[in-house]
Formats: structure tokens, sequence, C-alpha cells
């Protein structure tokens, strides 16, 4: 089968006005093609570039110059770098899945409803969503007393889980993980690797940055390195 | 019902003698959207809100509205009674201040209840039940119904002005600064309460604003504001993460995680 994500020609640079307008150039002619059931991993030193490539392939930084194709599930191809907002929102609903290295915690909302969002988002009723947020959440050992609770309380692991959840509650064709199991402990670690192979399993194409060397070796397909355009100042 | 904004500004500019308050905007609305339009104070946004609701005349440029039939209106064309029925049924307007949204001197029920009634609306139990639903959900207790907002907090009057605005379930609601007067502790609860109606909804807002915070929660898409022109515009969390205009980047380097 053809390729879920492929990016070409991808450049970012960023230019700080408050700087003294300094350019700080980070990826150039970066190119990243991914099968569906694959997960690539992303490699390199501190301050290369990775998490700003995941951001470029999310939509939340915009490319300099570049494409990137996302295969829709209906099997149609947009290209992110030229979408519009609304495009963007409606690639996000339906084809990219995210887990971000920090939860953005929303006041007063539980964190039952934060994991039953994406599939509320896609017409699923709310009890339906709300029942599937909850079994994942007890799946990522969750105690259930804090599932009605707003996470901003919550322990780094306690609010990661909840990140990892809303991510992977809906069926996303592309799914982008930046270190997910940065602050879990060894019984988590194993069900988020299990989550991933099963998410391989369905098809999903996934692009990762593992700290764990442990956790890249066991879910990851290929390693793409991200190397640095200049020395670090 | 063909697919289109609801609402869309071309090149509209207001002079006050030599200040351009708002100098040549465009900008699209889509149905269910949420477009906030930030800026620090004297950039132009209330400006542009009144001349996008219809509430002041541009000197030069177009408002154009799409009714739910499909039919395009120009809001400055289409004479002072049509833009009024617009603004007591399809569109809302909820102010900085609740004394210009609210009377002060009618119980909350009145409050609630008039707009029904300017709407249309004719029965009395309909009406109260109605209003007191409204009251609920705004997280005013039902026995203050027949309370004056004169009596109540500040952040109580505009969880009350959202209710009176609300209840007719417009298309359209314009809002300026909504939490703007209100204290921190009861801003959050606002914001929470005006993110979950407006989903909720599917209402279409355009949300003025300096409070980048309120922004990232509440807005699909973001409009920056300087010296009445628009800088920068884009999906919220890329406008927010990805500045690129300086003064963007002055705006969100001003602001602690937002
Ligand atoms: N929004 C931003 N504004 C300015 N510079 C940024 C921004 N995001 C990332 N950078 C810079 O891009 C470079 C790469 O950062 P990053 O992608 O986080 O690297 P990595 O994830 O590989 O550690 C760094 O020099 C970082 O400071
Ligand atoms: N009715 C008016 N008469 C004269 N000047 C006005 C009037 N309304 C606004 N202005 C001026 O237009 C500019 C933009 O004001 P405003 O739209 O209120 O900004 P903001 O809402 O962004 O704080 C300011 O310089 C303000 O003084
Ligand atoms: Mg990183
Ligand atoms: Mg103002």
């Amino acid at each position: 089968m053809s390729w879920t994500l492929k990016a070409e020609g991808l450049a970012k640079g960023f230019t700080l006005h408050l700087q003294g307008s300094i350019e700080i150039p980070v990826l150039r002619d970066a190119a990243l093609e991914v099968s569906p059931g694959e997960c690539v991993a992303l490699s390199g030193p501190s301050g290369a570039g990775k998490s700003t490539l995941m951001r470029l392939l999310q939509g939340n930084y915009g490319a300099d110059s570049g494409c990137i194709l996302l295969r829709r599930p209906d099997g149609s191809v947009a290209d992110l770098a030229g979408a519009s907002p609304r495009e963007v929102i409606a690639l996000r609903r339906d084809t990219i899945g995210h887990v971000s290295q920090f939860l953005r915690v929303i006041p007063r909302v539980p964190a039952v409803e934060i994991v039953a969002e994406p599939l509320v988002a896609r017409g699923i009723s709310r009890e339906e969503a709300r029942a599937r947020a909850s079994a994942l959440l007890h799946r990522l050992n969750l105690p259930e007393r804090l599932h009605a609770l707003p996470p901003a309380t919550f322990s780094g692991g306690e609010q990661q889980r909840v990140n990892l959840a809303r991510g992977f509650v809906a069926d996303f064709p592309l799914m982008l993980l930046d270190e997910p199991t940065a602050s879990l402990d060894a019984a988590n670690r194993d069900v988020v690797i299990a989550l991933i192979g099963e998410a391989k399993a369905r098809g999903a194409a996934l692009v990762g940055i593992f700290h764990d060397a442990e956790v890249r070796d066991r879910v990851a397909d290929r390693v793409l390195e991200v190397a640095p355009l200049r020395e670090a100042a | 019902m063909s697919d289109g904004p609801i609402l869309s500004a071309r090149d509209v500019s207001i002079a006050f003698g030599a200040v351009r308050a708002v100098d040549g905007v465009s900008l699209d609305l889509w149905p269910g959207e949420v477009l906030a339009v930030v800026g620090e104070s004297g950039s132009g946004k209330s400006t542009l809100l009144r001349l996008l609701a219809g509430e002041a005349r541009p000197d030069a440029g177009t408002v154009l509205y799409r009714d739910p039939s499909g039919a395009t209106l120009d809001v400055h064309g289409m004479g002072e009674p049509a833009r009024r029925r617009l603004a007591r049924t399809e569109w809302g307007f909820v102010h900085q201040d609740p004394r210009d949204g609210l009377r002060l001197a009618v119980s909350a029920g009145g409050n609630v209840g008039e707009r029904l009634m300017a709407s249309g609306a004719r029965h009395y139990g309909d009406i109260r039940t109605e209003a007191a639903r409204w009251l609920e959900r705004v997280e005013i207790p039902a026995a203050r119904i027949d309370d004056a907002p004169r009596l109540f907090s500040g952040g109580m009057r505009q969880r009350l002005q959202i209710a009176r605005t609300l209840v007719t379930r417009p298309r359209l609601v314009f809002m300026d600064e909504p939490t703007g007067g209100l204290d921190v502790s009861v801003q959050a609860r606002l914001l929470d309460m005006i993110r979950a109606l407006v989903a909720d909804l599917g209402i279409a807002v355009i949300l003025v604003t300096h409070d980048i915070a309120a922004a990232r929660l509440l807005a699909h898409r973001l409009v920056v504001m300087r010296h009445g022109r628009v800088v920068e515009e884009g999906l919220t969390d890329r406008v927010l993460d990805d500045p690129r205009h300086p003064y963007t980047q002055l705006l969100v380097s001003s602001v602690l995680a937002a």
C-alpha cells in the first residue's frame, strides 16, 4: 500500500524580531515518507529540530517551503503545508492524531471529557465517547476517581496518561508522538508500547520522538536522523 | 444551504479625524467558527466589531451577512429596522460592560424573557420556564430569577448577559472583551462557560479580546490587529506558537505561558 504521509523539501526557520531579527534556520530540504503500519522514530541531538518537524506535521508551525501530503481516511490527499486553517482543523479531526509532551489543560473540564473530545468532534455520542475514554484511562491505570476531575492538579505522569488516552482514543491514520513515555513508570510504558503496536496493526502510520532507547527499539521500524543545520551557538 | 462564510468583510475602514481606527480590514467568518480579534488597547478591535455588527457605518468597505436561507444581505445597506430585527433574533452582542447589555432594574428572568419576547415568543409560562432553564445553564441559582441584576456581582451579571444573548439561539454572536472587567478567578469560569455553550450550540463568534489565553482557549482562528490593520492571521495555535510578525511576537512574548 502507498504512503499515509509524504513530506518533501521541507524548510523551516525562525526570525526573532525581538532579538535583533536574528535568523534561526532549523530544517532544510527535510523529507519523510511513512506507510500504513509503519513507525518512524526521529533521532538526533537536542535542538536538532525533531520537535519542529513534528509540529510542522501537525500544522502547529507553518513550513517556509515544501509540502506535507496526507492521505485522509477516504483516500483523498491533502497538502497540510498549503492548507487553510479550516482544512487543518478538519485534518486534525479525521487524519492527524497527536500526543504532545505536555497536556494543555482546559479549566474545569474533567479528564474523561478531554479524552472523549476527539470522538465527540467526529459525531460519536457523548455516552459512547465517555465510555471509550474511561476504558482507555483505566487501561493506562488512571484511578477511576480521577476521571471526573480536571487534570490541572494531576501529577506529570497522570497528565501524560490523559494526553496519551486523548491521542489514542480515536483511530487516526497518522499518529504523532513527541516523547510519549517521558514521565511514565515501567508498567504504563508497556501499555503505551502495546497501544502503538495496536495502532500499527490497524494500519496507522506513526512518527515519534522516543527518548527511551528501549521503547524506540521495540516500536520503531526505522530511524530518521534529524541533523542540526549549524553548530549550536 | 450552500457552504460559505456567514459574515464577510471587505476593505472596511473608518477614521476619527486623523486616527485611522480601522484601516482596510477584510475577513471571513464561517458557520460555527470562533474568530478572535486580538491586539493591544486602541488597536481598533471594538471599532471593527461595531462596524461588523452594523452598529457603526464604515467610511468605506462592505460587510455581507448570509442568512439561514442562503441569501446574502448587505449589513450597511439593509436599513436600520432590518438590522435591528437581525440583532434581536439571529445575532447577539455581548458587551464588555454588562450594564450595556442588560436592564439593571428589570429582574434576571425578565432580562432573559424580554429578548425571547422581542424575537417573537408570546406564551408567558414558556418564557419563564425557558428563562429559568437558561439561568441554570449559566449557573445563576433559580431562586434569584426575580432579583434585579443591580444586586448581582460582576461575574454573575456577565453570565446573565450571556444567557440573555443566547436564549434566542443566535447563529452569530459578537463579543467585546466579555471577561474584561472581571477578577481573574471569575474569568476562568466565564471563559469555560462560553467555550462549552458556543461548542454545544454551534454558534459563530467574533471575539474581541486582548487576553491571549482567552483567545487560545476559545478561538479556532486568530486575527492580530495593530493601528487598525490586520498584521497577521491564521489558525490560533499556529499564530501563537509560530508568530511571524514582529508585533505578534511582542504580543505573545509578553504573556506568560498562554
Ligand atoms: N517557536 C519557536 N521560535 C523560535 N525558535 C524555535 C521555536 N521552536 C523551536 N525553535 C528553535 O528550533 C531549534 C530546534 O528546536 P527543537 O525542534 O525543539 O529541537 P529538538 O526537538 O530536536 O530538541 C532550536 O534552536 C529551538 O530554539
Ligand atoms: N467614537 C470615537 N470617536 C473618536 N475616536 C474614536 C472613537 N471610537 C474609537 N476611537 C479611537 O479609535 C481607536 C481605536 O479604538 P478602539 O476600537 O476602541 O480600540 P480597542 O478596542 O482595540 O481598544 C482609538 O484611537 C480610539 O481612541
Ligand atoms: Mg524536542
Ligand atoms: Mg475595545
